[in-house]
């Protein structure tokens, strides 16, 4: 089942519904990196609230998305993983490393806002 | 093993209807929702091996009693290529990230017990346990 | 753990027990008042079940003694199981020691004994060959009744530190969206494990987004711990919180140090109130003292 991508001001949010396949995850992959530059996006937002498994496969390949994304002139927050599940994460050795990580949507939307504003005030400082 | 569930292993379709099932199976006997969690994560990590490297085999899963304790087995089997350096792919980094390796370690540490055969040319055989806290 | 198996017997041999044991149950029987009695005295002289009126002995020592003839006629335990573990689930909470509940199985054993050999002392034969139906049986109920006092308080155990741990590891609220885990005492796996679980449900129902782990009370720490510490501050991140570790003793520090562990990744502050002042800080609070304060 595909991953919805609703556009949110400069932020995009990719909110999971359901258990992914690997194919749907590399689809989303593929619909955010294009979109990011489309719509020329600040931030994107991965909610994996109903995830109840967080394999070695979907740990990559969100780690790759925040990368690439990354590479895209954006920033990228995961939000809404289990207790569960992130206990399972990192007993496999998979801490999402150098990625943003955040509660819900309310506190990614937040992350970003700071995160832009940061980006901004740094371009400023080199700038002059 | 009692209550033997067959699943066979073909598509990445078949790696998340098993690793429902597992879960379910778990909660079932009573393992706790974060047990239950591991279980459905060493049973995605053992069936994308299956389609990755052997392109298809079947993940059995069954309840086990040794008179004390309950717990869940599950066993994955293939007739792949096998894995030919067994001690180097049981090491392979603590956090492989899961961009390097099968994941076997990863496996291991999410369960309580584990076992592997393998022959070049002839297949893999994991089986893990976890037991009930 | 299982009852240890029956001795095996012959067919003849068998149905011979059998009608030596139907003898000396009824001999038991006829005598219930007067051994019942001498057992219950004999309790109270070797001062055993000391926590117990002496109306509470003599109440169970009838149930004990009519389950034990029991057990001696029907050659099954079952009864006897459940009613042990039944005794001990009772007797427990009292306070009575396992040396009480095997002495006084065993003083019954030897009350019953010399009462076989006052009845038969004429008849050396007939005597020799109760016992051998006696003493194994007599046995079995000992080490059935013990077996199931043991088990019943290793049980209990298990419960009371399954309440101990739960009530030793507080996730506490201090502020909005501040949790304090205050860690006292020996870490094992099991405990850091359940720790990992508590804290993670509290970062998600508090919405939680600093997390200060104060260690001051752990005394020492093992790589294995060590570890599960790190994995739990690498949890608490995936979830969306920052986890400040303060209280590393010098020990643990050279310990940590020595043992290789990873702890780049882990924010430390030195005591749990720098902590607090800099988990305040990452939350954008501002500590202000007010004019009253200051004059």
């Amino acid at each position: 089942m595909p991953v919805p991508i609703l556009k949110q001001g400069p932020y995009l949010i990719a909110s999971i519904q359901s258990a992914l396949t690997d194919a749907d995850l590399m689809l989303l992959r593929d619909a955010l990196v294009e979109r990011v530059g489309k719509f020329r996006s600040l931030g994107v937002i991965v909610d994996v609230t109903a995830l109840d498994v967080m394999d070695s496969f979907a740990s990559r390949t969100l780690r790759d998305i925040a990368h690439m994304i990354k590479l895209r002139g954006a920033d990228t927050v995961i939000v809404g993983i289990q207790p569960e599940v992130a206990f399972a994460m990192v007993q496999l050795g998979l801490t999402l490393e150098g990625v943003a990580t955040a509660l819900d949507l309310e506190e990614g939307l937040e992350f970003l806002d700071k995160s832009a504003k940061q980006r901004r005030q740094e371009m400023d400082r080199r700038g002059r | 093993m009692e209550d033997e569930t067959r699943l066979p292993i073909r598509t990445d379709y078949d790696i998340v209807a098993a690793r429902e099932k597992g879960r379910s199976l778990a909660r079932q006997i009573g393992l706790s929702s974060t047990e239950s969690t591991l279980v459905a994560t060493a049973i995605s990590e053992l069936a994308r091996n299956i389609v990755r490297y052997a392109k298809q085999g079947e993940i059995i899963i069954g309840l086990v009693d040794d008179g004390e304790r309950k717990g869940i087995e599950l066993e994955a089997r293939d007739q792949g290529p096998g894995i030919p350096d067994l001690d180097r792919a049981m090491q392979a980094g603590y956090s492989t990230s899961g961009s390097l390796g099968l994941g076997l370690p990863g496996v291991r540490r999410l369960m309580d017990e584990f076992e592997i055969v393998s022959g070049v040319g002839v297949g893999t055989t994991v089986r893990v346990k976890k037991w009930k806290q | 753990m299982k009852e240890p198996e029956p001795r095996k017997r012959g067919a003849r041999e068998s149905a011979d027990t059998t009608n030596l044991l139907r003898e000396l149950v009824a001999h038991l029987r006829e005598n219930r008042t007067q051994l019942r009695e001498e057992w219950a005295r004999r309790i109270t002289e070797a001062r055993l079940l000391t926590a117990m009126t002496e109306q509470e002995i003599f109440a169970e020592a009838t149930s004990v003694y009519d389950n034990y003839v029991e057990a001696l006629e029907t050659e099954t335990f079952e009864t006897l199981q459940a009613y042990a573990r039944n005794l001990s689930e009772r007797i427990i909470p009292r306070g009575v020691e396992t040396h009480e509940v095997v002495g006084i199985v065993l003083l019954l054993r030897d009350v019953l004994a010399r009462s076989l050999f006052a009845k038969y002392q004429s008849d050396f034969q007939t005597l020799n060959r109760i016992l051998d139906a006696y003493e194994p049986a007599a046995n079995r109920i000992a080490i059935t009744v013990a077996v199931g006092f043991v088990q019943e308080r290793e049980r209990t155990i298990r419960e009371q530190q399954e309440a101990i741990r739960e009530l030793s590891t507080p996730v506490l609220q201090v502020r909005e969206r501040l949790l304090i885990l205050p860690i006292i005492g020996v870490i094992d796996p099991q405990r850091a494990r359940q720790l990992t679980e508590q804290l993670l449900r509290g970062i998600r129902t508090n919405r939680a987004r600093v997390v200060v782990i104060d260690i001051t009370g752990v005394a020492a720490m093992d790589s294995s711990v060590a570890n599960h510490l790190v994995q739990t501050v690498e949890a608490s991140r995936l979830l969306g919180a920052t986890v400040i570790v303060t209280g590393l003793s010098p020990e643990i520090a050279q310990t940590l140090v020595n043992i290789g562990v990873d702890l780049i990744k882990m924010t430390t502050v030195g005591d749990l109130q720098g902590g607090i002042e800099e988990a305040e800080r990452l939350l954008g609070y501002k500590v202000v003292l007010n004019a009253e304060t200051r004059a």
